[in-house]
């Protein structure tokens, strides 16, 4: 329930909310935890095996217990922390992980079956039969024991990612955090500060505590509001450093404010990646529980938490809160809550010689022995010297001491240590290059001495930078010392938990000890501790210790699992924020493209390219219709076609034949000013990279064109050859292939169009097969370039690409007009396969120039690029796959891409093997499939009837082997 | 005689416009880049500075005349922006056109830097990146040239072809800076 007082809640704004269906108000700086205890709630959760009642545990994101799911529908966010949810109008959470209710759960029997599901009970149980393990066990697991779901449909909710830059990173706004980034703030240096709460101040928030004379938390946000005055200085709330990485990078997580988020185009989370040459990690601790019989009942927290309710949210957590810890934190528990004016039942403290001030039953040197009330907390035993006494409680505050928050030391794999004075583990310095851990995160526990230790990371960081750093004192704050006795566990009969989230009990790290999961890596995967999403941070401690109990040895010998990012849970949603629909990869659209899709056009993807695969006619409504159609106008006709796409660089200089004469197994160097040249480039290791035509434009100045899925790694490939192999050749190189658009205008009336369009006909005796050079059109200067990818009578067009949508246009009205039309990929696959030319399809990285048949273009006569290499025996053999044509002979026509070939008779397996089938088309113009393939000695075998197995589609045809040419081979149609 | 009509990369999906920022297609005029031969590095620099007034701008630069830029453009490798390319900067260099490649905009307004920190992980801090800077970086999956052109703006180019892809991304990252804007 609400008390009075001040804290950090705007009692004025009062804010509706549902929870499970029902309706409840709370008020502005309100967390759903919070709200829910101000109303009397305290079962918020189910746990995860064995359906136990739940309430909070803490105050913060190391919350094991209260986890919800946020919204309906598409968008739902499960596992959420109610503790950190801050609260807004309209929220709708719900509970999770019960059935048919959290009241009423059904799966809490699972609760009686508990001696059947110890540590290692999934191993042991769900052994046999092995068919049952993904069909049976799983399914039925996952519905017992488990957390939140997502909807399965479609995230409507936008995420973003980010980049962040500064010089001084600080992790947490504690005293310590704002000290740091205040110090160096002052000494000039760009600062991001970043803190998980919405306001900063950290523990500041939940104390009483005073700094320069003040409230804490006044005094935290005087120094946020300089701080965020600040040019230099980006002050980050809601933003959860999660991990440590190289080189100075970290990632972080942004929660937008509800009111921010509800924007329209306004993000749910943005991950950060922020770059800062140095790092204080000023995360603070968590604090441990101790482990006790039913520890778990709600109303059961950590005194940390109580405070926070108390202090900072105004909420009682109980009528009447008993206090039980082993350090002094205990006291002032007791005390916060005293001053608030609730009932404290008892304070008992596990340290003997304890001693209080405060008016209240005061029980030192005994322990807590169990916690009584099933949905919620009633009664406490307590055990002293004299006997077991039973205690009135609502709510039971337990401090075992606090853990400092190592977890981003510990990223690029360092090793916390272990510290006895204050029974916890501590970063060890440089375990993260650049960072520094301060205050609390540090071990350093009192105020005063967090501030000063901000301050002393701050100057150390900014003299590392060779930044001088200002003479900062440290306000006046409480400086006492942390005094703990270490406690882990009560003894009982019955289960004590330690990882509330997972159900693991004292008695479950004993028993993995018991079975030789003595490690503390192996005792983490039998008993599934400090797993999920709260990473056992409240857990790790506490288990370890047991562990190190169960087998005998100390706990810095028994060592800490591994710590791994993210610190906090982090939405899939949000790392791969913006990479679905349109952000899933950039679109790289020809200029042809808005004409080609108004045709009807269906566009396929070709790398990051997208290409028309067809253009449909009235009336066709099949794929194969249009390009049977399309493939008869260019042989009879003129088709027109955007080539743009190919890779095009420009390369100039005095040696810039030499150099193509490298790269390129045939020779360039002799091509004559004005010609146009096939080439086939290999690998260093001989293998066929890639191949294209390159056009010579001036004595020193080529044009080489390559294919579009290569053009990347054939641009790449040219600069290593340069860089690292010949870097005194005068040559140099760009590409130009967004300059340009290029059409193909392929056809027996190419001519006739292109006389027409061109501003000077053309000159049949200039412009022979292989001939380029520059054209005027319309008073724009194009490049004419006469080859030829589909056996016809062709030219490529290419004009400054501002032009390119108008030229495509205009060049398929105009073949329209000559009884032609625009073709597609389809089409022109089918062109290339009837003319036996290759694509990758075929070069496909595993094949050489033998193989295809061009062994003759490899130039002996100068060095190239793997040349020597394929000179390597195996690589130049009759019995290697060489390339050959196919066609139906039998009852099945169709040839597919990617089945075997085999020996008429032989069984159609992988022994038998005599290749495969690269590309297929139905050629309209023989009227029947045609095939190129690889087949072993193949040039050796036309005329050959061998059988083609598809074993994927179920296929099997019996096709004749043939000259991979069989449309015009002796080329007179593209000189005609 | 036919005639052709030019089309800008950004036709139909310029100026954008979201808060206070504003996206708007720009117009460099003639692009050519220069590469300079070997050990003409600093003769392309005099040319370019008789030619065209401005000196060969070193990494991460670039330099302004009254009617020319020079805007670094990789290794070795200079972005001349504005005038046809003096005939006599050939004798240092190879030439290319490259006016029709890139789709450049300005992105302008108070969230400029904000916006870009969605797509690039360039270092935009005035601090490291101040007027006159430029860089080769990828935005958003895209090769892209930046390039800061005011204090609260910047000029990006990316291929052509991805003028579409731009667009989309920065209306994306615009509209996710300015719902943060407080009203």
């Amino acid at each position: 329930m609400r008390i009075g007082g001040e804290g950090l809640i705007d009692r004025g704004a009062r804010l509706d909310f549902t929870f499970d269906g029902h309706g409840y108000q709370g008020v502005k700086g309100d967390t759903l935890a919070s709200a829910l205890l101000a109303n009397g709630i305290r079962l918020m959760g189910r746990s995860f095996k064995y359906h136990r009642p739940r309430g909070p545990l803490t105050a913060d994101s190391a919350e094991p217990n209260a986890l919800v799911t946020l919204g309906r529908g598409p968008g739902q966010d499960p596992n959420a922390r109610a503790t950190t949810v801050e609260l807004h109008d309209g929220l709708e959470a719900r509970s999770q992980n019960r059935w048919p209710g959290l009241d009423f759960d059904l799966l809490s029997v699972n609760d009686a079956l508990a001696p059947f599901l110890g540590a290692g009970f999934y191993y042991k149980t769900f052994m046999w039969p092995r068919a049952f393990w993904e069909k049976v066990y799983e399914p039925a697991i996952r519905r017992a024991a488990g957390l939140g779901a997502i909807s399965r449909v479609h995230d409507p909710d936008r995420y973003e990612k980010a980049f962040a830059h500064c010089d001084l990173l600080v992790i947490g706004a504690g005293p310590a955090g704002l000290m740091a980034a205040l110090t160096a703030a002052r000494a000039g240096a760009e600062v991001i500060l970043a803190d998980e709460d919405t306001h900063p101040g950290g523990r500041l928030n939940a104390e009483t505590l005073e700094v320069d004379g003040r409230p804490g938390r006044d005094w935290a946000a005087a120094v946020a509001a300089e701080l965020s005055e600040m040019d230099n200085v980006r002050l980050m709330t809601r933003t959860a450093v999660v991990g440590a990485y190289d080189q100075g990078t970290f990632g972080a997580l942004e929660r937008l404010a509800p009111d921010i988020a509800a924007r329209r185009g306004a993000p749910r989370e943005c991950f950060w990646r922020i770059a800062a040459r140095r790092a204080v990690l000023a995360a603070g601790a968590l604090e441990r529980p101790v482990a006790f019989q039913n520890n778990d009942r709600p109303g059961v927290m950590l005194a940390g938490a109580v405070r926070a309710y108390v202090n900072r949210w105004r909420v009682a957590p109980g009528r009447n809160v008993a206090v039980f810890g082993n350090n002094d934190g205990a006291h002032r528990t007791a005390a916060d809550l005293m001053a608030a004016g609730v009932h404290v039942s008892a304070l008992i403290d596990s340290r003997p010689g304890a001693t209080t001030d405060l008016d209240l039953p005061f029980f030192p040197g005994a322990t807590v022995t169990d916690a009584h009330g099933r949905k919620g907390l009633e009664a406490i035993s307590v055990a002293t010297t004299s006997g077991i006494d039973k205690l009135q409680a609502e709510c039971l505050a337990v401090s075992g001491g606090w853990n400092p928050a190592v977890h981003l030391t510990c990223h690029m794999n360092g090793r916390p240590a272990w510290r006895e004075d204050i029974a916890a583990f501590v970063p060890r310095d440089g375990a993260v290059p650049g960072l520094r851990a301060a205050g609390a995160c540090a071990g350093t526990f009192s105020t005063r001495a967090c501030l000063e230790d901000g301050i002393a990371a701050a100057r150390e960081a900014l003299e590392e930078m060779g930044r001088t750093a200002p003479g900062t004192s440290a306000p006046r704050a409480e400086d006492g010392a942390y005094a703990i006795t270490p406690l882990w566990t009560v003894p009982g009969k019955a289960r004590a938990w330690l990882d509330f989230q997972n159900d693991v009990t004292v008695k479950d790290v004993k028993q993995a000890a018991r079975e030789n999961f003595r490690s503390v890596e192996h005792m983490k995967r039998y008993t599934t501790q400090g797993m999920a999403t709260d990473q056992g941070k409240n857990s790790n401690t506490g288990a370890l210790a047991v562990l190190a109990d169960a087998t005998g040895r100390a706990i810095p010998e028994t060592g800490t699992t591994t710590f791994r990012p993210p610190y906090n849970p982090v939405a899939i949603g949000a790392l791969g924020a913006g990479a679905q629909g349109m952000g899933f990869a950039p679109r790289r659209l020809t200029t042809s493209h808005a004409a080609s899709v108004d045709r009807g056009a269906e566009m396929l993807e070709v790398g990051l390219w997208y290409r028309p695969s067809h253009f449909p006619a009235r009336g066709e409504t099949h794929w194969r219709q249009s390009t049977d159609r399309e493939v008869t106008m260019v042989r009879e006709a003129v088709g027109i076609a955007d080539v743009s796409t190919l890779g095009k660089i420009d390369v100039q200089g005095p040696d810039a034949a030499r150099f193509l004469d490298f790269v390129y197994a045939n020779t360039f160097s002799t091509l004559k000013v004005g010609r146009v040249r096939y080439g086939i480039m290999l690998r260093e290791d001989g293998h066929v990279m890639d191949d294209g035509t390159t056009a010579r434009l001036g004595e020193t100045h080529f044009l080489t064109t390559t294919t579009t899925a290569a053009a990347g790694e054939v641009m790449r490939h040219f600069e290593f050859v340069h860089q690292c192999l010949c870097p005194d050749w005068d040559v140099r190189f760009i590409s130009v292939t967004e300059q340009w658009a290029q059409f193909a205008v392929a056809g027996p009336k190419s001519r006739d169009l292109l006389d027409d369009l061109l501003d000077t006909p053309l000159d049949d005796a200039a412009w022979p097969f292989m001939a380029c050079g520059p054209v005027g059109l319309g008073g724009v200067q194009a490049r004419l370039f006469r080859i030829s990818f589909s056996g016809e009578h062709a030219y490529e067009l290419a004009v400054p690409a501002r032009y390119g949508d108008s030229l495509f246009r205009e060049l398929a009205r105009r073949a329209e007009a000559l009884g032609g039309g625009p073709y597609g990929m389809e089409a022109l696959n089918v062109l290339r396969i009837e003319k036996g030319f290759i694509t990758h399809a075929e070069i496909h990285g595993r094949t050489t120039a033998f193989d295809i048949g061009m062994d003759r273009m490899v130039s002996r006569k100068k060095d190239c690029i793997g040349q020597a290499a394929a000179e390597r025996p195996g690589l130049r053999e009759d019995g290697r796959e060489q390339l050959v044509g196919l066609k139906p002979v039998g009852a099945v026509k169709m040839l597919t891409a990617g089945a075997h070939l085999f020996n008429e008779t032989d069984p159609a397996d992988r022994d038998h093997d005599q290749g495969y089938i690269t590309s297929t088309g139905f050629s309209p113009t023989f009227g029947h499939f045609l095939a190129l393939g690889f087949l072993k000695n193949g040039r050796a075998r036309h005329g050959e009837v061998v059988r083609m197995v598809d074993h994927l589609r179920g296929v099997t045809a019996y096709c004749e082997v043939q000259d991979p040419v069989v449309f015009d081979p002796k080329g007179d149609r593209v000189r005609d | 005689m036919t005639e052709l009509l030019a089309k800008t990369p950004c036709a139909g999906l310029l100026p954008l416009r979201a808060g206070t920022t504003t996206l708007t297609e720009v117009d460099l005029g003639q692009l050519t880049s220069l590469a300079p031969y070997r050990g003409q590095a600093a003769a392309l620099s005099d040319a370019l500075h008789a030619a065209h007034g401005l000196a060969v701008p070193g990494p991460g630069q670039t330099t302004e005349s009254d009617d020319a830029e020079a805007i670094w453009f990789g290794r070795a490798l200079v972005l001349l922006a504005g005038p046809a390319p003096d005939a006599s900067l050939a004798a240092h260099a190879a030439l290319t056109d490259q006016s029709d490649a890139w789709a450049v905009a300005e992105l302008a307004g108070d969230d400029a830097a904000a916006v870009l920190a969605r797509l690039t992980p360039l270092d935009l801090r005035a601090s490291r990146f101040p007027v006159g800077a430029t860089a080769r970086s990828e935005l958003a999956h895209m090769a892209a040239s930046v390039t800061r052109t005011g204090e609260q703006a910047f000029r990006v180019m990316v291929f052509r072809a991805f003028a579409q892809t731009l667009a989309h991304e920065m209306r994306t990252a615009m509209d996710g800076v300015a719902a943060r804007r407080t009203r």
